[in-house]
């Protein structure tokens, strides 16, 4: 079991959830299982090209999975995934 | 002439001020020379500016640069707790100015009323030893970035939506004459306009700014002083609604434009259209020009009882706070009730700023060929400006 934890701003597009439990073997499957549960989600999480958007991040523990084998990253059980979007508060 | 550190003394008012920090052995009185001797930018004086400015100057930072281009505002009084009700109407430095020098007559502040853009950025940042970004918006968090990157600055940053919180200590100089990572090695490019919705839009929690301006200040102080381990190459996320802490790496991204392998940016590039945003919707002011409605042109349509449609892309909870009628349909659910657009008249749509209501219209115009579709320029903010002073501003 992957935990996926959803950060406050997407938790809307989770119903509400601030974790998620999947089965996964590597980044990429877990997202993809994630985005099944909760498809409100994708457009906030994979651009137009279905790549993950350039303003979000995915780590691994404390670990940016670009330092790693990006969404290829493979997954033990245990391990903890985590979203982070930018945000800027205030107003445009 | 800027004083040297060895320069700086202590009057005995000022020694009594800060003995809670001179008795501290780590930080001690040279560390509050550095204090003293530095000079810290704070960029914005909204929530997150109210207790960094408040922290700073107590902490007696030597001369504190202010820069906003805002007015106090009565929906900022919910966190940003430098003003009080007073204030409302004021220039924000000129209200920030006063009530600081009150608290701590020892602290110079150089405040410019301005907004902070590419043709100013470079020419204030540099005037300063250390930067706080303190701002609102993705445009000038990626302005900010850049300008500390290219003028050698760190840069104190951190940022709040509704329940969530980030913070972080970018291009940090390390003993070594390396720098840390930067904004740009987080994230690369903003998102999308209309994906993430702002505070305007989205709201926040009126402490949560307070917690992460406060977090904002101790890095300053750390930073200035030489005392502790600054949160650089590190990412600090704070969930307020779980109550939850994590604290992520951060490593160079090799493709940054600033600072990775082959740099391709060597200067200030135009923020607004970097970020996607197009100004030109909601500075239109002409009536009726471009498919744009000024809030006066409105008040005329209304007046002469033309028949028009009129609707209000906000959220529910936003029309209860202030509306002028019309079919409420929030911006999500627009394609889920385009039966109740009418193909026949003029139609007019409003939200908060204008901003939503020409996203709106966007997607209606080019997604299905709808015409005679006009955007509130403004929004029900233009409307409580220019035609309804007693309306509710949010």
């Amino acid at each position: 079991m992957i935990t996926i934890f959803i950060p406050t701003p997407l938790r809307r597009f989770a119903a509400e959830q601030a974790k998620v439990n999947v089965n996964a073997k590597n980044v990429a499957e877990a997202i993809r299982s994630l985005t099944s549960i909760h498809p409100s989600l994708t457009p906030y999480i994979y651009d137009e090209a279905e790549l993950i958007r350039k303003h979000v991040r995915i780590y691994l523990g404390e670990d940016d999975i670009r330092e790693k084998d990006g969404i290829n990253t493979l997954l033990k059980e245990g391990d903890e995934l985590s979203i982070i979007p930018a945000i800027a508060g205030g107003s445009f | 002439m800027r004083q040297t550190l060895e320069e700086i003394k202590f009057s005995k008012e000022e020694l009594e001020r800060y003995s809670r920090h001179l008795i501290i052995p780590e930080f001690n009185i040279e560390g509050q020379k550095r204090l003293k001797h530095a000079r810290v930018l704070v960029v914005g004086t909204g929530g997150l500016g109210a207790p960094l400015l408040l922290y700073l100057t107590a902490a007696g930072v030597g001369t504190i640069g202010i820069v906003d281009f805002d007015i106090v505002d009565y929906s900022n009084l919910q966190r940003q707790v430098l003003f009080t009700t007073a204030d409302v109407g004021r220039p924000k430095v000129e209200a920030a100015r006063e009530r600081l020098s009150a608290l701590n007559p020892y602290v110079q502040f150089e405040v410019f009323n301005t907004r902070l853009d590419s043709t100013n950025a470079l020419d204030i940042i540099s005037q300063f030893d250390i930067v706080a970004d303190g701002t609102d918006n993705f445009p000038t968090r990626y302005l900010v970035n850049d300008a500390c990157v290219l003028a050698g600055k760190v840069n104190v940053f951190a940022s709040i939506f509704r329940f969530e919180g980030q913070a972080s200590v970018f291009n940090y100089l390390y003993a070594d004459g390396s720098r840390g990572p930067n904004y740009r090695d987080l994230f690369p490019t903003p998102p999308p306009p209309g994906l993430v919705p702002s505070c305007a839009e989205g709201g926040v929690i009126g402490v949560l700014p307070g917690i992460l301006g406060s977090l904002q200040a101790n890095e300053v102080i750390k930073v200035v002083s030489g005392v502790g381990e600054p949160l650089a190459g590190r990412f600090f996320q704070f969930d307020a609604a779980e109550f939850k802490t994590r604290i992520f790496k951060i490593s160079k991204d090799p493709e940054n434009p600033l600072t990775g392998q082959n740099p391709t940016q060597t200067e200030l590039i135009d923020y607004e259209f970097f970020c996607g945003i197009d100004l030109t919707h909601t500075t239109m002011h002409n009536a009726e020009s471009n498919g744009q409605l000024s809030v006066t042109a409105l008040n005329d349509w209304i007046k002469s009882g033309k028949d028009f449609q009129l609707i209000d892309v906000r959220e529910p909870y936003e029309f209860e706070i202030a509306n002028i009628g019309g079919t409420l349909i929030p911006k999500g659910e627009i394609l889920k009730h385009l039966e109740k657009i009418d193909p026949h008249k003029d139609v007019a749509f409003l939200c908060r700023s204008g901003k939503r209501s020409q996203d709106v219209i966007d997607l209606l115009q080019m997604e299905y060929g709808l015409k005679n579709l006009f955007n509130i320029a403004g929004g029900i903010l233009a409307w409580a400006d220019e035609i309804d002073h007693g309306m509710a501003k949010y």
